[in-house]
């Protein structure tokens, strides 16, 4: 009895968190002006309108090209930084890991606002580089954490071999633990490239029209009035966000088998 | 002969142990300090300090530093005021600089009248006149007679100033140095405070409530349901945020999908003002902060024996007793975790409110962007920043109290 009210209440809840987004996925393939049910027909007018419009398309560009990039970045700097936090100890890993992880806590108002101030005077502001740099220093607690996690079902000892074979730490660090962590790495990229994808406030602040992203665009398609292309913008949006979270789940899958 | 030999190693050790690890990170503690710790460094001092005004007036400034708040100055302060207004005149001419209008923005921040003041007084003193300074700028303006209107340019002579953190609390202080709240109509920081927080605890509430049943589903039931249930927490936490604040948009507005429904189904009054309310704000963000409570919770209630309330039962424990004397009391930090978790993203946030709130439902996160952007006052929006930082920062301490920091996962 008791369990079948809980039941029923999940239930509920997991409708509540789906049912919003699988409502308006539909509406992006009518063939009528209005976010309304019934559609009046299907068509894909609204992603002609999408693919060939000049506000729309170059900011899904913008959005991959600076997710990328800030992926990339990020995963440059956090993977030697996560590969050392795990050998540290510590006052100065307790230091190293918040300064790490402190992108994750503070408000993100916070981070562009700082930002817009201190990019302003030397030329960063309305650039690609600045918006880079903004999401990568947002991603790369991410990817640090996610190496970290990897870690954990790395054994130290290997790398003790290695050095006993005669290979230097870089050496060892590249043949023996690298490969075994690689799908942590790439996850790691993946969410660092997917926090980018998700941001609105720092391209609020400091991105130009020229680098607007597709959620920056689709923010102030829904400031203005929302067409039937925003929704095509979210369905697309949606669907990259399925395709990075089967990434994911593959990655995971692998890294439990590399390390199990 | 060990214990040498130990003690010979221990320096490479050392190294390789501290060092070496410690420069693998250097690179992103690096980038972090020059892209993120430094601005936000910079950013708040301007909340604590003041510029314009000393820029503009170094002489005035000087001249007022004894004075006693309480009459007006004496002539030193009137001819400084003269010759400081005449040389900015002359430099931003120069330079073409708006440094007069920019100290008389910030003093008008602090007493109106000022972005008027400031200027007009600088043209009317630009051509030499007879007589004290005094007398002439008294004729120009009788507000140069008011304590209070000199007491404004002495607190924000800098170049420390408390001038920022008190307007962001609502409080004021006079010329003669007393700190009292700002009359009730003027007060506006503290009910943005109050409703930040509000909102925050408010989601907070419905996402224990609401992440409760389905946690513990996902945690004791077996096999495909668990993980059905699973996904329906995991696929919205992946969606872009912005993509399910358009989803309640589209929901919610006048002629959505809602009150559509609702209309069919024969509800009065319909259709509902459903969006621009604290309503549609305070939904969206459980919906979209719902996973982060669920996901703590699964882990509390995985991590729970479940014998301990078997065996509280099987002792005669009626089964709200064995919930709030031992289910609760051991699922306690996992709660607290995600309640934390969800507490602090949720009063930092600003696209959700922006996009589904009216006016009155605007939190700490769109303040500090308003005086940034839109009134350009630093100064303001880094006190406001400090307040944010601040409630964050409690949290922060607060959940590494609770769940620990070992665990780099757990955050």
């Amino acid at each position: 009895m008791a369990r079948g009210l809980l039941w029923v209440a999940g239930v509920l809840v997991a409708l509540f968190l789906v049912a919003p987004i699988v409502a308006i996925l539909p509406l992006s393939f009518s063939a009528g002006s209005f976010l309304f049910y019934p559609l009046p027909g299907l068509s894909l007018r609204w992603y002609q309108d999408f693919f060939s419009s000049d506000f729309w398309l170059p900011t899904l560009w913008n959005s991959l090209i600076i997710g990328s990039a800030a992926a990339g970045l990020a995963t440059l700097l956090g993977t030697p930084a996560a590969f050392g936090l795990w050998r540290m100890k510590g006052a100065a890993r307790a230091v190293a890991m918040g300064v790490v992880l402190a992108p994750m806590v503070v408000p993100v108002i916070v981070i562009a606002v700082a930002l817009l101030l201190a990019f302003g005077p030397i030329g960063l502001v309305a650039t690609y580089t600045g918006m880079i740099i903004a999401h990568a220093a947002l991603g790369a607690p991410f990817v640090v954490v996610t190496v970290l996690a990897a870690l954990e079902g790395f054994d130290p000892v290997q790398l003790r071999a290695a050095a006993a074979c005669g290979a230097g730490p870089l050496r060892a660090f590249f043949r023996v633990c690298l490969p075994q962590i690689t799908p942590g790495v790439a996850a790691g990229a993946v969410f660092a490239f997917a926090t980018s994808l998700d941001e609105v406030v720092i391209a609020l602040f400091i991105a130009g029209p020229a680098q607007r992203t597709l959620p920056r665009q689709m923010f102030a398609g829904l400031n203005e009035s929302i067409s039937l292309t925003t929704a095509a913008a979210s369905a697309m949006l949606v669907a990259l966000s399925v395709v990075l979270l089967l990434v994911v789940a593959w990655l995971q899958g692998r890294g439990k088998r590399a390390s199990g | 002969m060990d214990g040498e030999i130990g003690r010979g190693q221990s320096p490479l050790r050392f190294h390789r142990a501290m060092n070496r690890p410690a420069l693998l990170t250097a690179p992103l503690l690096l980038f972090l300090l020059v892209t993120f710790i430094a601005p936000i460094g910079a950013f708040l001092w301007r909340g604590v300090t003041d510029t314009e005004v000393a820029e503009v007036l170094p002489r005035t400034v000087a001249a007022l530093a004894d004075w006693n708040g309480q009459s007006t100055p004496d002539e030193a302060a009137f001819a400084a005021l003269v010759a400081d207004l005449r040389a900015a005149r002359e430099r931003d001419r120069e330079t073409g600089a708006g440094s007069i209008p920019r100290a008389a923005a910030r003093l008008n921040a602090d007493y109106p009248g000022f972005r008027g003041l400031l200027p007009m007084t600088t043209r009317r003193i630009a051509a030499p006149f007879e007589g004290s300074a005094r007398d002439t700028l008294l004729v120009i303006s009788e507000e140069w007679r008011a304590p209070e209107t000199w007491g404004a340019i002495h607190r924000a002579g800098g170049p420390l100033s408390s001038f920022h953190v008190l307007t962001a609390l609502d409080l004021r202080q006079d010329a003669a140095g007393h700190i009292a709240p700002v009359p009730d109509n003027q007060a506006v920081f503290r009910a943005v405070l109050l409703r930040s927080l509000w909102i925050s605890l408010t989601v907070t509430a419905c996402c224990l409530l609401l992440g409760w049943p389905i946690a513990w589903l996902i945690a004791t039931a077996q096999g495909w349901k668990a993980t059905a249930l699973l996904a329906a927490v995991m696929l919205p936490f992946w969606i872009s945020l912005i993509v399910r604040t358009a989803a309640w948009m589209v929901l919610l507005q006048r002629e959505g999908i809602v009150n559509a429904a609702l209309e069919a189904l024969g509800v009065p009054g319909t259709p509902l003002p459903l969006i621009m309310n604290r309503f549609a704000v305070v939904l969206a963000m459980v919906h979209i902060l719902l996973p982060f409570m669920v996901l703590p919770l699964v882990a509390a209630f995985r991590a729970l024996d479940p014998r301990l309330p078997r065996a509280a039962a099987s002792l005669g424990a009626a089964p709200w007793r064995v919930f709030l004397r031992v289910t609760l009391p051991l699922c306690l930090p996992g709660i607290g975790a995600g309640c934390i978790l969800v507490f602090i993203q949720a009063l930092g946030f600003y696209v959700t409110p922006a996009l589904l709130g009216g006016p009155n439902d605007q939190m700490l996160a769109w303040f500090v962007g308003f005086y940034a952007t839109r009134s350009v006052n630093w100064g303001l929006a880094a006190a406001l920043s400090m307040l944010l930082l601040v409630a964050v920062g409690l949290c922060v301490a607060l959940y590494g109290r609770l769940a620990g920091f070992r665990r780099p996962g757990a955050a």
